[in-house]
């Protein structure tokens, strides 16, 4: 009975993926085509003057430009679904291991921002909700709501200014040191680079949970199971370990997944602000220079991505959750 | 000498209406009862009239905003907010009412073991499951899985578990049929027969006649008599306050008779008497002079004109 639940879950899953998939491929290009890039001129660059029309026709004949959309899209869709997806114009490199390589790099820095705001999130709304109505309560209230109406990128212009620029003790910007080769890049040098595109994700990915938190401890505090464990006797930490701590991290950790898309954008923005070779600054990229491979790749994969975050988080609540893991029968 | 005694309680919280007016909601006022070992006391009174909060405000774990006059001692002590919290779980004893009182992430066993004060809380769980008839499996079960039966007994053993002198059952037989309400109450008797002071706070006059030794009956945030439960017969006469008896002729076995109005919410609502409005016997006394407490052919009454 329990796999065949399980069983059941995923397919369903899969499914809702195939069709998201393909409702995205869909609407992604033929918005591109609507838009104004035209892929010649955008594959030609600086040269297009002394591209003649008769050359342009050829190029755009050898792309397929010139068959009716419905076919240029059968072609591309055919091609992504056999693990094709083309190749960057940017880049001249096959469009997956762009995407491979960037998105590594993201990783970390999302990686990162993602553990450290959750950590620090629930700890501050686990102290709000704890210490409710008191001046803790009302500073981690205050820092939060701060928080919540700050764009990314104003920040990262921020902490920008003040920690490389003022202080100048992280670089400016990028992946890397400049000026050194691949080899001679140490460790180090990538985390030195990574701190503040970190600091600025995580301090904004904070409020959200801080604030969830907060509210769902409130809840639980005045709950009857709480209100009779303190009949028994239970205080302070005591308590919140008992009977705070399970009922309060399961939303949060399925808040938490379930924010990947909200990650993503911002690491889109910090990533641009701090020159970070990262795959939102990738998607920045190829949408401004018209590399419509690059672009439909990376917005598939992001799509995958934030799917992904929902589908953990779902899951976990039935791994983690008894009512929903031995009930799931019911 | 009663082992919990209460006496001039009053429970008031404080509410903020349109704006920053602060108003204060008395729910219980000038209310007096005590146990003794080896006795149930049940305290009657109509659903929703803050016989909960009485509870709560013996145990200490009434809501910050309460304010709470009067004494509540124990075996002569006085309890203040700190000694209550030491004698929480050790000493009193909470039988809450409903299944959402227990955790719902936890199972059951381990709650009534985390109940237990003794040296071996896993020893004492499975003697106590065992003597109610909870099959050992239940201790591995999460409380959405219990039947109503089962929360029951897991709820009562955690008082038993815990050693307390006092037990606090809150409304612990709603809607139950005639054997589960048997078999609850043979826990409290039990209990009390073992030598613990039960306080049995329900709406179920039937119920807590067939266990309880005296009764309080719970008016308008007061108790305005205590009766031995023996008091309780034929037409009423032997009751001593008006509602009491309009209680007790209510029944469907005792004429089913209605009394006209409704109880008032907040305790300052109605001058003198707060059961005046409705008594028959009201005179223009009632309506002046709040009568105080005294000592009736053995009970407590709380009536200007009882004999």
């Amino acid at each position: 009975m329990q796999w065949r639940n399980v069983t059941v879950f995923l397919a369903g899953k899969c499914l809702r993926m195939a069709t998201l998939l393909t409702a995205l491929c869909l609407l992604s290009f033929f918005l591109l085509r609507l838009s104004p890039i035209d892929p010649v001129q955008a594959y030609v660059g600086a040269d297009m003057l002394q591209v003649g029309p008769e050359q342009r026709a050829r190029i755009a004949e050898y792309w397929g430009l010139d068959k009716p959309p419905v076919e240029q899209f059968l072609h591309w869709a055919s091609a992504v679904v056999r693990g094709d997806f083309g190749t960057s114009m940017i880049f001249r490199r096959p469009v997956l291991s762009v995407i491979g390589e960037r998105f590594g790099a993201s990783l970390f820095l999302m990686g990162a921002a993602w553990l450290l705001s959750g950590l620090v999130g629930f700890t501050l709304g686990v102290i709000a909700g704890m210490r409710r109505d008191t001046w803790v309560d009302r500073m981690i209230k205050w820092y939060c709501c701060t928080l919540a109406s700050t764009p990314t990128f104003w920040l990262g212009l921020l902490v920008l200014t003040v920690f490389a620029v003022w202080l100048g003790w992280f670089p400016v910007g990028m992946g890397v040191p400049a000026g050194l080769l691949a080899h001679e890049v140490t460790l180090g040098d990538r985390l030195h680079h990574l701190v503040l595109p970190v600091l600025t994700l995580s301090v904004l990915g904070v409020a959200n949970v801080a604030l969830h938190t907060r509210e769902k401890l409130i809840d639980v505090l005045a709950s009857d199971y709480v209100l009779f464990a303190r009949a028994r006797g239970e205080a302070g930490m005591t308590l919140f370990w008992r009977h705070g701590f399970r009922n309060v991290v399961l939303p949060a950790l399925t808040l938490q997944f379930a924010s990947f898309s909200e990650l993503f954008g911002g690491a889109v923005l910090a990533e641009q602000v701090f020159s970070y070779p990262g795959l939102g600054q990738t998607i920045v990229e190829a949408g401004l220079r018209g590399d419509v491979p690059l672009l439909l790749g990376v917005v598939l994969f992001s799509a995958l991505f934030v799917f992904s975050g929902n589908l953990i988080a779902d899951l976990l609540y039935r791994i983690v959750d008894p009512r929903i893991r031995e009930g799931a029968g019911v | 000498m009663p082992v919990l005694e209460v006496n001039d309680l009053s429970v008031a919280f404080a509410q903020y209406e349109s704006g920053l007016r602060r108003k204060e909601l008395t729910v219980i006022s000038g209310l007096n009862v005590s146990v003794g070992s080896g006795e149930i006391l049940a305290v009657v009174g109509s659903s929703g009239s803050g016989k909960s909060l009485l509870a709560h405000a013996i145990l200490g774990i009434l809501p910050g905003n309460a304010r709470l006059a009067g004494t509540i001692r124990y075996r002569g002590e006085t309890l203040t907010p700190a000694r209550q919290a030491e004698l929480r779980g050790a000493e009193l004893a909470l039988v809450p009412q409903a299944v959402t009182f227990l955790d719902p992430l936890m199972r059951v066993g381990r709650q009534v073991r985390l109940a237990a004060r003794g040296s071996d809380p896993t020893a004492a769980q499975r003697a106590v499951f065992a003597r109610y008839n909870l099959p050992p499996a239940v201790e591995k079960l999460y409380p959405f899985e219990l039947s109503g039966g089962m929360a029951r007994r897991v709820l009562v053993s955690t008082a038993v578990v815990s050693g307390a002198q006092v037990v606090i059952a809150d409304e612990p037989t709603p809607g139950l049929d005639e054997a589960a309400l048997r078999e609850t109450l043979g826990f409290f008797r039990e209990m009390a027969d073992a030598g613990r002071a039960v306080m049995l706070i329900t709406h179920d006059i039937e119920a807590a006649l067939r266990v309880a030794d005296r009764i309080a009956v719970f008016y308008a945030g007061t108790t305005i008599e205590v009766a031995r439960a023996e008091d309780f017969a034929d037409t009423g006469e032997s009751l001593r306050h008006p509602y009491s008896q309009a209680l007790w002729r209510a029944l469907p076995r005792n004429g089913f008779i209605p009394l006209a109005g409704f109880q008032p919410a907040n305790c300052n609502l109605v001058a003198g008497c707060s059961f005046q409005p409705r008594c028959p016997r009201a005179a223009t006394e009632c309506a002046k002079a709040e009568p105080p407490p005294r000592v009736l052919r053995g009970g407590m009454v709380r009536c200007h004109y009882a004999s």
